[in-house]
């Protein structure tokens, strides 16, 4: 990894503040990231982990929280949530691990969980957690998180691998692209963590505001069906943050939405961050009959 | 604002008819379309000489068609041998320490303080050996055995144990990443049943969640290594006794997965008829595992959750063995008149009632199978001066002392084939049943994934015992 990779790239989105000397400090480092295990009371934010299987999501929970997860390497490993928290700069966060997904359609039960959580949770900041040495199939993923939220963090993870198949990628290029802020990191070894950080933080704290990517869809009949749907949906939930997308899941028939919609579940979601505490979380437990 | 809704979705119906049927494909074309055109912008090949690639390699090797299976077998026997060969001299430490040594201290404590003689039976014969024995019995092979299973696992060898089983799981019908459940099976059918929640549809996950059970777990391995080195190792010479041990271990977890397939195979032919659906299974880059970190976690989250697990259900088993062996009926103890009311129907299997009441008194944990059934042996066939007699949970520190007390409880082969055969074939443990409950939320496919086995297990069995008396007479 070349040292520019290192820094957190976060292109044009926010400021890149100065913050190079201190991060690379080991002081800094150990005052900054408390890690608390499963004591997860009175936290300030909601994070939550998303990403393709086996990109090493359950690496980054534990790294974060100083819990030991059992990582495997094989797709699936996951199949629960699995929280914790951590403390960094002074506020207290609350780290959900989702399963990980190739996509946020809900065909099956933990693509239904992760996706429950993402809308109906509505972290603070959600991670997307990326396979840098499989970059196309990962990015699939990142695309659909972002049309739900753009409170994102990409943690390109991995990076190691991606240098060993002799690849060389650009997080400033692929912050650019996706308007949100990119990490690169080396979970296994805790390499860019404290930058992962540094940028969930200012995420969460609305210091970087994101200009998300959006699909193209390149379909005229659609777009318009779109608009006319979303305009709707503002009538009817002021207050949704994704009425494009839940007009598109709309349009896919998508029975979870659809359900969202007939018992008004969809006003429950909000753009203002009072108040959320618990709605999403005993929401997605109790939708899919998981006992921890 | 009811209305507002289903206006909304009024409008979504007539819009989706106006966009036409390849909607869908479209948003996913455009997804991809973006996602690779990102992608590219992204990455560069500063040196576009290719390298030897190791991963395709390996990856050549240990999923081709001719060396794919013969390595996995090799792979398996080898793990097993190390456990079988590596547990032992811990084993028999743990042994000494905790019976030999601290029991009788217990004892001598409890007569110095004048306890009455029920309870220190209760106690110290009942629950405080049958916990002895499963931590002698059970740690040392876990500590090897889990550490070993999870170093293959974050190398990177179990997707490619999905992918080589793959196309026989899709011709008997289920899902290929039961390969995965099942395999998770192999240490413990509760996690095994929970990992099935990776499969997406419903009908191939219950054919994996029924069929889980045939994975050997983790509480019958000591059976099974126990029952092959006692009756098939000491059969043969000694320098090749662990070898055959392991290879006859391994072939009764591969008897295992062949019922697998073939009772997916069955369901999914009958009560769960369906299409296969079709996955893409991502082989995932060999990652060197990070062997201290994995040592470590393995302790911790596998083996001792586990050996927690089995004490916890060891305590009050041994409390209701020597009870049961102690409280006595009409002049003989409860523990006996079942043993005599359920003998006839075990010598049919070619078991014994003995046999079946350990099963029965092991329904909360396989893990006490063996020293239940040692101990109402003796009680039984009233050998003298083993053990501590009547009673007393305990285990023999030679193989070869166990098979006399068992050729005296009238134990043949055929008696310790067939206990191999029913530790394989029969109902899982209590905690399976209640995850495959709380998995299915199903009362009717819970009792199927219960009753099946033990139907089948006692088929098996039975079939076994009279093709066996017929040909060898006995």
């Amino acid at each position: 990894m070349d040292k520019e990779n290192k820094k957190t790239a976060r292109g044009d989105v926010g400021s890149l503040q100065a913050q190079a000397g201190c991060a690379t400090c080991p002081i800094h480092h150990a005052a900054n990231l408390k890690k608390l295990g499963v004591d997860m009371e009175n936290w300030d934010y909601v994070v939550a982990l998303a990403g393709n299987p086996n990109t090493g999501k359950s690496t980054v929970f534990n790294a974060l929280t100083g819990l030991r997860q059992h990582t495997g390497n094989w797709p699936g490993k996951t199949v629960t949530r699995a929280e914790g928290g951590f403390e960094f700069g002074g506020s207290r966060y609350k780290l959900v691990d989702l399963p990980g997904t190739y996509s946020l359609l809900a065909t099956s039960l933990d693509e239904e969980i992760a996706r429950d959580f993402i809308l109906f949770g509505q972290p603070d900041v959600t991670i997307v957690v990326v396979d840098a040495s499989r970059l196309e199939r990962n990015l699939n993923l990142v695309l659909q998180v972002l049309e739900i939220t753009n409170r994102l963090v990409i943690c390109l993870n991995l990076m190691d691998e991606a240098e060993r198949h002799n690849m060389n990628v650009d997080p400033r290029r692929l912050a650019r692209d996706l308007g949100v802020p990119v990490v690169p990191t080396v979970a296994r070894y805790n390499e860019g963590l404290e930058d992962l950080l540094a940028a969930v933080n200012e995420v969460a704290t609305g210091r970087t505001k994101a200009k998300p990517y959006q699909v193209n869809y390149n379909h005229p009949k659609l777009e318009r069906a779109v608009s006319q749907l979303v305009d709707q949906i503002k009538d009817a939930f002021p207050q949704v943050p994704n009425a494009r997308w839940v007009a598109l899941r709309l349009l896919d028939g998508d029975e979870r939405i659809i359900r969202a919609v007939e018992e008004g579940e969809l006003g429950e979601l909000t753009n203002t961050r009072d108040d959320l505490e618990g709605i999403g979380a005993s929401h997605v437990s109790q939708k899919s009959g998981f006992a921890q | 604002m009811k209305e507002n809704y289903e206006k909304i979705l009024q409008s979504a119906r007539e819009l989706r008819w106006d966009i036409g049927g390849d909607f869908h494909e479209k948003i996913m074309e455009a997804l991809y379309t973006d996602a690779s055109r990102i992608a590219d912008r992204a990455v560069t090949y500063p040196d576009e000489k290719p390298r030897f690639d190791l991963d395709r390699t390996i990856d050549r090797l240990v999923t081709s068609r001719i060396w794919g299976f013969p390595l996995m077998i090799l792979m398996l026997t080898l793990v097993f041998w190390l456990t079988i060969s590596g547990a032992n001299a811990p084993s028999r430490l743990l042994y000494s320490l905790l019976i030999d040594t601290v029991h009788p201290l217990l004892k001598t404590a409890a007569a110095s303080i004048g306890l009455p003689w029920w309870l220190d039976g209760v106690l110290i014969d009942g629950a405080y050996l049958a916990t002895a024995w499963v931590v002698s019995v059970m740690l040392p092979p876990m500590a090897i055995f889990f550490p070993l299973f999870t170093l293959l696992e974050d190398f990177g060898y179990l997707p490619r144990v999905a992918f080589n089983l793959d196309h026989i799981f899709r011709k008997a019908g289920a899902h290929g990443k039961q390969a995965l459940s099942m395999t998770m099976g192999f240490g413990c059918n509760a996690a095994g049943v929970i990992s099935t929640r990776i499969i997406d549809s419903p009908r191939e996950r219950l054919i994996a969640i029924i069929t889980n059970n045939f994975s050997l777990c983790n509480g019958r391995w000591p059976t099974q290594i126990l029952i092959a080195s006692i009756f098939i190792g000491s059969m043969m010479p000694a320098y090749l006794g662990g070898v055959i041990s392991a290879i006859t271990v391994v072939g009764i977890a591969l008897l295992g997965v062949l019922l697998t397939f073939l009772v997916s195979w069955a369901l999914s032919r009958t009560i769960l008829k369906g299409e296969v659906s079709t996955f893409n299974l991502e082989l995932p880059p060999y990652r060197p595992p990070r062997i201290l970190q994995t040592l470590y976690t393995s302790m911790i989250d596998r083996t001792l959750i586990v050996l927690w697990r089995a004490v916890v259900f060891a305590l009050p088993a041994g409390v209701a063995i020597w009870l049961s062996s102690n409280v006595l009926v009409g002049g003989v103890s409860i523990a006996e008149h079942l043993i005599n009311f359920l003998n006839p129907f075990g010598l049919l299997l070619g078991l014994n009632g003995v046999i079946l009441v350990a099963y029965i008194v092991a329904i909360p944990a396989n893990e006490i199978v063996i020293p239940t059934i040692l101990m109402l042996t003796v009680l039984m066939s009233g050998v003298t001066g083993a053990g501590d007699g009547a009673g007393v949970i305990f285990e023999l520190e030679s193989g070869l002392e166990t098979l006399d007390i068992l050729t005296a409880g009238g134990w043949t082969l055929l008696t310790g084939v067939n206990l191999m055969l029913f530790s394989l074939i029969h109902n899982p443990c209590s905690t399976t049943i209640y995850t495959i409950y709380k998995e299915t939320g199903s009362l009717k496919w819970t009792a199927i994934a219960t009753f099946l086995p033990v139907v089948m297990g006692i088929v098996v069995t039975f079939f076994t015992a009279q093709i066996w008396r017929l040909v060898a007479g006995w």
